[in-house]
């Protein structure tokens, strides 16, 4: 249905060049021109005439703008990679240029708040699922594009840029969006699985960034790998409730977006999640890390959200609330810590 | 949409009832079953694989399944011959599988003329059979008759008889967007898309229909219906498709759908009813049967594939509620739905729209009492569910015009992709019952039932619904003060949802509170042997069936009321 040659005519859009997207570009220009959006002019100067990205050099076939209208008319598939804190407004930006034929992919692995006009997060009583919007969902109230996946698994930025084999999944409720994602980015070293639920492994990856946090905390504080394990697997547990609570099933969280990117995140250094936790056990203030941050690490926003979502249902998360304390009360994070080890939890699975 | 009555008789949109799509179609009537029986074995074909042995079983499967039916579960309106069809197709089966000397190709020919017969039989069996002649008898006894005694109940003295002062649109009031779908229906293909409570609602909106000037629409009626002779009558002159819901088998329905989408792509408006059946419980339906929705999503895609991309080719949603303050079948409807939930006991269905007697008993105490009804048009959607403007292009939220076309596009072209098309339909699905919820009219008997049974539940906090329904109905009475409290407070949260556009009201709830909650006793489930709410001597709310009163509280599920207690 879907040849492999298809959209040869047309090129592959990518909004945002962060560190994920410009890595998502550069696969993508392998085999399709690629025009991507990026909102400084300098950075657009820089690709088109010296095809580099702060120095480092980029295939010739992407080609940046900094024109939303060109892009939507000039593509069909559009990857949108912004962050979560501007993806509301990025996507009302491009929103007037997208049609019903455009095919949206996202690899935004964050929670936006849907509040009534005019209230903020402090004003709400409880959050509850209608005040919280996955990327997807995002896409689909503020665009007339239907055709909606994302891409969700153990992709470290850096470690995609270097060349290094990988594997990642498209989810979409759509056969041809799955399709037409490992098309497009399938290659010898990235491979493309398909998963059809796509609110599950939307939430696999951003639920995960929690776990991240609490990881790097461990690591910082010197606690050894038994710990580490116990964190992951009880992560896991906390993950499942939380994602359940929001409508992902299961299936996806043990896959690759969920187990897979949380083992990759929970022990690596290039993860963002990962630093905040653990620059936290070597004493700074939250503060102090994001104001030195060059990316935003998505997990700080969700550890808040969920832990106020979770007690709108009445389920207890106690790793997120912990975090929740140390990140924006006064706990300390070896009493936080100290507290999940005397915390009974006395079934090991039981969500199976 | 305003809260207000639309009562003006509208002038037809096509005088001539030879441009009628559904009069087209019932004059190529025999043509149109060849076509749809060709095109049902078509696409079984396609299921199929083209392997000869899984169409085998398929046909084996389906002859199994009908000589059960027959046996098990025969009815009047079953054709004599039924027996007699499905013996010879099981020697044609047997036949065929014993016969050594064939070659391959011509064993597939054989199972295909077999499953040829069977679609043959299906579509002629389903297809309707609108009669002119017969659709103007029905129109006017339902206008007139009806009329008459309506007249004969209100107005006094002598005269009554011939009375015009009251009109049926003085019973049954239309509000909501009837000209915009007038509009529409004369430039696109509308399918209408209605809650279902009543068996009365089948004729109830072939009446509607034809007040608003509209020419016929046709639907999928059950074939149950049509043993009672009264309803064969209406059904077959307003244009009904038989739906026979005892055939599950893959052939039947495959060749029920294609009926379905290629009469749209014929032109004909039809009726869907997504809830698939009456609302057992009194809830809005919130789960629909999409079976018959994804033919409009296919036959909207179809239209675009010959190449008509303007509006004779489009099709419109249009959802529409129907409200009651009372339902006949309520009892033994919400008696069905709780022991399906509760799984207590098997219950044997005892409808009350069983016979033509019980009917016309009903019809006559419904138009010489009072109880009045209500019908709101939603606005009109394409097959995405994005409202449409007077002229049928769609909008998105901003009011920008998109094209429809454009979601059945990839890579340039328009493609057949079924799995799309399936969330397609789960998406209009979903769009039809947020339109519900939004279109529905909340009427006075609804809010007092629902605050009672609020109240009666908040009083028995630890109970489940089935031990809550078991409670002794004599025990129950509601002070009448703190019903009032309660019941203004359910009112004001109505009146902030609909400002908010996320329900209608009807006027008579701008009434004083005690005025309201009188209104709403007299009518909440007003013919029913045991009334669902009632005062008793000393002013107190009393229910004679709790049952009854769950099933018209539903009425107000899905909007979050239920938090205010």
């Amino acid at each position: 249905m879907i040849s492999k040659n298809s959209f040869k005519s047309k090129s592959i859009g990518v909004v945002g060049l962060g560190s994920f997207g410009t890595a998502i570009a550069s696969l993508l220009s392998e085999k399709n021109h690629v025009i991507a959006y990026a909102r400084r002019a300098e950075l657009v100067d820089e690709i088109n005439s010296n095809h580099s990205i702060d120095g480092v050099a980029i295939n010739p076939n992407i080609q940046a703008t900094q024109d939303p209208e060109f892009l939507c008319k000039a593509c069909d598939v559009i990857f949108f990679m912004v962050p979560s804190s501007a993806f509301i407004d990025v996507t009302r930006l491009f929103s007037p240029f997208l049609y019903p034929y455009h095919m949206i992919i996202h690899g935004t692995k964050g929670l936006c708040l849907n509040l009534p006009e005019g209230k903020s997060q402090e004003d709400m009583k409880v959050i509850r699922r209608e005040n919280i919007l996955t990327m997807s969902e995002v896409i689909l109230k503020e665009t007339v594009v239907v055709r909606v996946g994302c891409l969700a698994g153990p992709n470290l930025a850096k470690e995609l840029a270097g060349g290094l084999p990988a594997a990642t999944v498209v989810s979409s409720k759509f056969n041809e969006v799955i399709l037409q994602g490992q098309n497009l980015l399938r290659s010898e070293k990235f491979q493309v699985y398909g998963n059809s639920d796509i609110i599950g492994v939307e939430l696999s990856g951003v639920l995960k960034n929690i776990i991240a946090i609490a990881s790097g905390a461990l690591a910082g504080l010197g606690l050894g790998e038994n710990a580490k394990g116990l964190l992951i697997s009880r992560g896991m547990v906390e993950l499942i409730y939380m994602g359940n609570a929001l409508g992902g099933s299961l299936k996806s969280f043990i896959g690759l977006a969920g187990i897979g990117d949380l083992v990759t995140t929970c022990n690596s250094t290039l993860s963002r999640n990962y630093t905040v936790g653990y620059r936290l056990a070597k004493g700074e203030t939250l503060a102090e890390i994001q104001t030195t941050m060059e990316e935003v690490a998505e997990g700080i926003n969700t550890v808040r959200l969920m832990k106020n979502f979770m007690e709108s249902t009445g389920t207890r998360a106690p790793i997120t609330e912990n975090l929740y304390k140390v990140l924006f009360g006064d706990l300390k994070i070896e009493e936080a810590v100290q507290y999940l080890m005397k915390y009974p939890f006395s079934v090991d699975v039981d969500f199976l | 949409m305003t809260d207000d009555y639309i009562k003006k008789k509208y002038e037809p949109i096509l005088p001539q009832k030879d441009e009628w799509p559904v009069m087209k179609l019932s004059k190529s009537r025999k043509e149109f079953v060849k076509k749809v029986a060709e095109a049902a074995k078509n696409r079984i074909l396609e299921f199929t694989g083209g392997k000869v042995e899984v169409l085998k079983e398929e046909l084996e499967t389906t002859h199994y399944r009908e000589k059960l039916r027959i046996k098990q579960n025969p009815w009047a309106v079953d054709p004599e011959d039924d027996y007699d069809f499905w013996n010879g197709v099981k020697s044609s089966l047997v036949q065929l599988s014993a016969d050594n000397s064939l070659t391959k190709v011509q064993r597939k020919k054989k199972y295909i003329d077999i499953l040829d017969q069977i679609t043959l039989r299906y579509a002629e069996e389903i297809a309707s059979t609108f009669k002119h002649t017969h659709y103007k008898v029905t129109r006017s006894i339902v206008t007139t008759g009806f009329a008459r005694l309506l007249n004969a109940a209100r107005v006094k003295g002598f005269k009554r008889l011939f009375s015009n002062q009251y009109t049926l649109q003085d019973k049954i009031q239309i509000i909501g967007e009837t000209k915009h779908l007038r509009d529409l229906a004369s430039k696109g293909t509308i399918i209408m898309v209605p809650t279902h409570f009543s068996n009365l609602d089948s004729i109830l909106i072939g009446w509607i229909i034809s007040v608003l000037g509209l020419p016929p629409f046709i639907y999928g009626a059950g074939l149950n219906l049509f043993n009672i002779e009264i309803f064969a009558y209406f059904m077959n002159a307003l244009g009904a498709y038989k739906v026979d819901r005892r055939k599950k088998n893959l052939v039947y329905i495959e060749t029920l759908k294609t009926y379905s989408s290629e009469a749209i792509q014929f032109g004909v408006h039809s009726l869907f009813f997504p809830g698939g059946t009456r609302s057992r419980s009194g809830k809005i339906e919130s789960k629909l049967k999409l079976g018959l929705l994804s033919t409009a999503v296919e036959a909207q895609r179809a239209n675009y594939q010959k190449g008509i991309n303007d509006v004779s080719g489009k099709i419109f949603i249009v959802p529409v509620t129907i409200n009651y303050h009372f339902v006949l079948e309520a009892p033994s409807l919400i008696k069905e739905h709780l022991s399906i939930t509760g799984q207590e006991r098997y219950y044997q269905e005892s409808d009350e729209f069983s016979t033509s007697l019980k009917i016309s008993k009903f019809l006559l105490k419904f138009f010489t009492k009072g109880s009045d009804i209500s019908v709101s048009v939603g606005k009109p959607m394409d097959v995405l569910g994005h409202y449409v403007d007077q002229n049928g292009n769609s909008m998105d939220k901003n009011g920008r015009i998109i094209d429809t076309r454009d979601y059945f596009i990839s890579d340039g072209n328009i493609t057949v992709d079924t799995q799309r098309e399936e969330e397609y339909t789960n998406r209009l699905g979903n769009r039809i019952v947020q339109e519900f919820h939004i279109i529905n009219r909340v009427f006075s008997s609804h809010l007092v039932a629902f605050t009672a049974f609020q109240m009666i539940k908040r009083e028995n906090k630890k109970m489940d619904l089935f031990n809550l329904l078991r409670l002794p109905e004599e025990d129950l009475s509601i002070p009448y003060a703190s019903f009032k409290a309660e019941c203004k407070r359910v009112l004001e949260r109505i009146f902030e949802l609909r400002d908010k556009g996320k329900v209608h009201i009807a006027p008579h709830l701008r009434r004083e509170i005690d005025q309201i909650i009188t209104h709403g006793l007299e009518n909440v489930g007003m013919y029913h042997a045991k009334r669902p709410l009632l005062k008793d001597k000393n002013g107190n709310i009393i229910t004679e069936d709790l049952n009854l009163l769950y099933y018209y509280h539903n009425r107000l599920d899905g909007y979050d009321l239920e938090k205010l207690f």
